[in-house]
């Protein structure tokens, strides 16, 4: 009897941690079904209305933007090659920087190791102005490498895989250099194909952390056509059922990523603690 | 470092070469730039620059907005470190507990962790508009909130919108620090100490210690960098400047007030907390807390 009683409040307790996750998402959602003129009047909604198919296709295909340059669609493709470029950029020069760390006898290996890992302390909203300033000297300024390269500038996927590398056993090279192998085919043929599992999470990782950036796409873009969607949202004119749907479609990228591959990316972070 | 190694005289550079460079130009270059900023005094009109020694820090220093960022983010930190710390907690342990629709309730608790804090406070801003806001309504019945002109009501506004999404994080990482604690222990303590409640203060508790400082870290982390979209999309410090974090205030100064040296300056005192923050974390993390 008591086993029933602690396990109702268990799933009461879970019950009411879901509400308060659920329901703001989902009382913009019921929301952006309507048309402005309904919540205009009466407020944001908890039942779905009939406008769905109207407000989402006009977000979507209709340009918007301070000068009406852009469609959200475009956003949307801006958002994923940066995204996209971010993460494929950090797990190429991590994985062999971290390779490079630990598989070699290095003649500064101490400062390099500082060198690279001294960069975790200084995010990028730390030196966000002369980070400006180098990329328009660059003449960086509204181009997809100006939105890339400074955030794919961090060390934390070395770490994760140096952690992932320090863990394999020393019997693999040592096999390895019985039988000649070079420096490279070591890591083409045996390193890479047994981090599979750490590349699919960091590459999943540093794709949402590219997609949710804000600030940088902000200053870096002063043409409407490289906007992303994240920072789009906050300039974005419309009629407040549009921005409900657009605020819906933003969200929908990351979250349905890490719901399918949740685990993947947990083992993939935890395979390191 | 491995016992066996390559032997080589260059192709250990070609695998650094390329985040070295990228490091180089796109992070060492802006950093040097600030120290720069943050040593030099700028004139009026951006004509000039000249040497100023530590006058930006003094200039940073004697100004009160700075100190109401620093009071706003130190109890921002703390707020929001509880809030989401306490209730990712609780959560998680009745996740733990329950037998059945274990991951139902997982997969639907995490996913508000792939939301950028941007859209977070977009969607905060519907809830406490004035005229759609549910929230602004219920709290106004309340006691008369009002956002743009109180202090501690524009707090409660950043905090629910700050708090939200890290719930997740906290979640997630309770749920599998829990999980890893050997069922051996459990079952053990369960023959010596009856009461559920003392049991996970005594024993279960103590053994979540490494996972809680990680995510005391973290949660720091989030509130001093990642609430810039929260901020900006919220109440972007209003009444006055009362809800300007750190890094907000830097922004401001630098990007919309143009002053390089004071942002510079306050950009290196960040550094310097960040750099505690990460001290601490290797020194209590890494070396005393050890209980596995």
């Amino acid at each position: 009897m008591t086993r029933y009683i602690s396990s109702t409040i268990n799933h009461c307790i879970l019950l009411i941690g879901l509400l308060i996750m659920i329901v703001p998402v989902w009382i913009i959602f019921a929301s952006s079904t309507h048309s402005s003129l309904f919540i205009n009047t009466n407020g944001l909604q908890f039942f779905l209305g009939d406008n769905f198919i109207e407000n989402y296709s006009r977000v979507l295909f209709k340009k918007s933007g301070f000068f009406n340059e852009i469609t959200a669609l475009k956003m949307f493709f801006n958002s994923f090659v940066m995204a996209s470029g971010i993460a494929t950029l950090s797990v190429i020069t991590s994985l062999m920087a971290a390779y490079g760390l630990v598989y070699f006898k290095i003649k500064y290996a101490t400062i390099i190791f500082w060198l690279i890992f001294i960069t975790l302390l200084v995010p990028l909203e730390l030196r966000i102005m002369p980070s400006y300033i180098v990329m328009s000297k660059l003449n960086l300024v509204n181009t997809f490498a100006g939105l890339i390269l400074p955030i794919s500038a961090s060390a934390i996927a070395t770490f994760f895989f140096r952690q992932f590398y320090k863990s394999i056993p020393d019997e693999l090279l040592e096999a390895a250099k019985l039988d000649g192998t070079s420096s490279w085919k070591f890591f083409i043929d045996f390193l890479v194909p047994l981090s599979k599992t750490m590349i699919a999470a960091v590459f999943i990782f540093m794709f949402v952390f590219g997609y949710n950036q804000y600030l940088w796409p902000l200053i870096m873009t002063t043409s409407e056509q490289y906007w992303t969607v994240v920072m789009g949202l906050k300039t974005m004119y419309g009629s407040i059922s549009d921005r409900f749907a657009f605020v819906i479609m933003s969200m929908i990228p990351p979250v349905v990523i890490i719901v399918f591959l949740q685990k993947l990316f947990i083992q993939g972070i935890f395979q390191n603690k | 470092m491995k016992k066996v190694q390559f032997k080589s005289y260059y192709s250990q550079y070609f695998f650094l070469a390329p985040q070295l460079l990228i490091l180089l130009i796109f992070l060492y270059w802006p950093i040097i730039q600030t120290f720069k900023d943050a040593f030099t005094m700028q004139d009026a009109f951006g004509f000039g620059s000249q040497f100023a020694g530590f006058d930006n820090f003094l200039f940073v220093f004697s100004d009160p907005s700075y100190f109401t960022a620093f009071k706003f983010t130190i109890i921002y930190s703390f707020v929001i470190t509880l809030i989401t710390g306490s209730i990712g907690l609780l959560l998680a342990v009745q996740a733990n507990k329950v037998l059945h629709g274990k991951n139902v309730y997982k997969t639907l608790l995490i996913w508000p962790y792939a939301i950028a804090p941007a859209v977070v406070g977009v969607m905060a801003n519907y809830f406490f508009s004035e005229r759609y806001g549910l929230l602004h309504h219920l709290f106004n019945n309340l006691w008369g909130f009002n956002w743009y002109e109180d202090v501690f009501d524009a707090y409660i506004y950043v905090i629910i919108a700050g708090s939200w999404k890290q719930i997740s994080a906290n979640f997630i990482f309770f749920l599998a620090g829990l999980q890893a604690i050997q069922k051996t222990i459990i079952e053990a303590s369960i023959i010596d100490c009856k009461s559920n409640i003392r049991r996970f203060w005594t024993i279960t508790f103590p053994l979540l210690m490494p996972t809680t400082f990680f995510l005391i870290i973290i949660n720091i982390t989030y509130a001093f960098f990642d609430t810039f979209g929260i901020i900006d999309t919220t109440t972007i410090g209003a009444p006055g400047s009362e809800t300007k974090t750190l890094v907000y205030k830097a922004y401001i100064d630098g990007f919309k007030g143009l002053d390089l040296g004071s942002a510079g300056a306050q950009s290196i005192m960040m550094m310097i907390i960040v750099l505690f923050i990460t001290i601490f974390q290797f020194r209590y993390i890494e070396g005393k807390i050890h209980y596995n």
